[in-house]
């Protein structure tokens, strides 16, 4: 990210990438790789501090009277524009896309290291019959999309760079890749983060928030949003129970506050614990 | 985080709005921030000296209206103000809240010169 200015973050700058060795079987895919948006390389010379000195570079001609010309021919325009606005437009055109294609879109969020991709791997194992595909988001690498694709799913890697969360725009273009079937499944893994994640509907059909019995019961109440915008909550590594002071009542009774609808998985996807519920559940949401 | 991306989302808005209406200069853009909204005020104020720097909107003044969270009691239909983030009703102590205010992250006006 340029440091000046702040460049290359958001919805510019990200990177959509098949990982090494997957399988084209479609036609005019030709890139491995390609970037989305003009990178903006702006030169660092910018002298000043905070804040901007006043130059009247306008190009149009007035006087400089003692009147404050600026307030006499002011006028207001009523704007009224959501800022969200081009997101939430877009996440509603994917929506449409999976409807009108029966494809069943989940969206999977959590902070970093709670188990996402294992969940993730493990479910397409026990899904085999199913057709499904996977969209992966981390800021660099595409070591996720690896793990995917050793599975032989069809899988795209979003590399966010320095931005913190998928945005629709990012599915809507990954979507366009992956060209999934109809009445398919997609999963979305979004980027390890329980903040920004939850401000950006992608147009997923429902949205899985994962949180491990490492990471302590009162995540629920620390951010809100996310556990407020997800209408399941998969409680991971139940294994590690005996081995941390987690209670698992108490984060469901706090998550609940946050959001009385949510409705709770406990699974182990190491030991495949509880996992037959979940599969369970994705099965009820396709049929 | 994100409030640069706000920010920019904002510029955006702004210069549509300006270009409809053939204008010369924004003077200032207004926008309303939700408490809920998921965006600090601070940052966003930072975050919008960044993107305007090199862009017609360098001069233009980002002003922003806060706008707190109140609730509805969908059982008494009560209103009031949280001071918590899980605060039951003071009129009939239940929980089961309506959020009515504070959601908000809109660009509301631009104010211009021709």
């Amino acid at each position: 990210m340029c440091d000046t200015c702040g460049c290359g973050e958001g919805v510019a700058g990200y990177r959509i990438t098949k990982p090494s060795g997957i399988k084209n079987n479609h036609s005019g895919l030709v890139d491995q790789e390609h970037f989305h948006g003009d990178h903006h390389h702006h030169t660092h010379d910018h002298g000043h501090g905070s804040g901007h000195t006043h130059e009247h570079s306008h190009e149009h001609d007035h006087h400089h009277n003692t009147n404050d010309h600026d307030e006499e021919q002011a006028r207001r325009i009523i704007v009224e524009t959501d800022i969200l606005q081009r997101n939430n437009l877009l996440a509603e055109r994917n929506r449409g896309y999976f409807e009108a294609r029966g494809i069943m879109a989940l969206n999977l969020v959590s902070s970093p290291g709670s188990g996402k991709t294992t969940i993730l791997e493990k479910t397409i194992k026990a899904l085999s019959g199913y057709q499904i595909y996977v969209i992966e988001g981390d800021q660099q690498t595409t070591l996720d999309a690896e793990k995917i694709d050793a599975t032989g799913t069809p899988v795209l890697q979003i590399n966010t760079g320095s931005g913190c969360h998928l945005d629709a725009e990012m599915i809507h273009k990954a979507v366009r890749e992956l060209d999934p079937q109809n009445k398919s499944l997609l999963f979305i893994e979004n980027v390890g983060n329980l903040v920004c994640p939850a401000l950006f509907d992608l147009g997923e059909s429902a949205r899985i928030v994962i949180i491990s019995v490492t990471e302590g019961e009162d995540k629920p109440l620390k951010y809100p949003n996310m556990f407020q915008s997800s209408q399941i909550c998969i409680i991971n590594k139940t294994d590690l129970l005996p081995y941390v002071d987690f209670n698992l009542e108490q984060i469901k009774k706090y998550a609940l506050k946050v959001n009385p609808d949510l409705s709770f998985i406990d699974l182990s996807a190491r030991t495949g614990e509880g996992f037959g519920d979940w599969i369970q559940w994705i099965k009820e949401q396709i049929s | 985080m994100h409030e640069f991306s706000v920010a920019q989302h904002i510029i955006d808005i702004a210069l549509q709005s300006a270009k409809q209406q053939q204008v010369d200069q924004i003077v200032s853009v207004e926008v309303e921030i939700g408490q809920a909204a998921g965006v600090v005020v601070e940052a966003l104020e930072f975050a919008w000296e960044s993107a305007t720097k090199d862009t017609l909107l360098r001069d233009t003044a980002l002003v922003i209206k806060f706008i707190p969270v109140t609730i509805s009691c969908r059982n008494c239909k009560t209103q009031y103000f949280p001071r918590d983030l899980i605060e039951i009703c003071p009129q009939c102590g239940d929980y089961d809240p309506e959020i009515l205010t504070g959601k908000e992250l809109r660009v509301s006006a631009i104010i211009v010169n021709n």
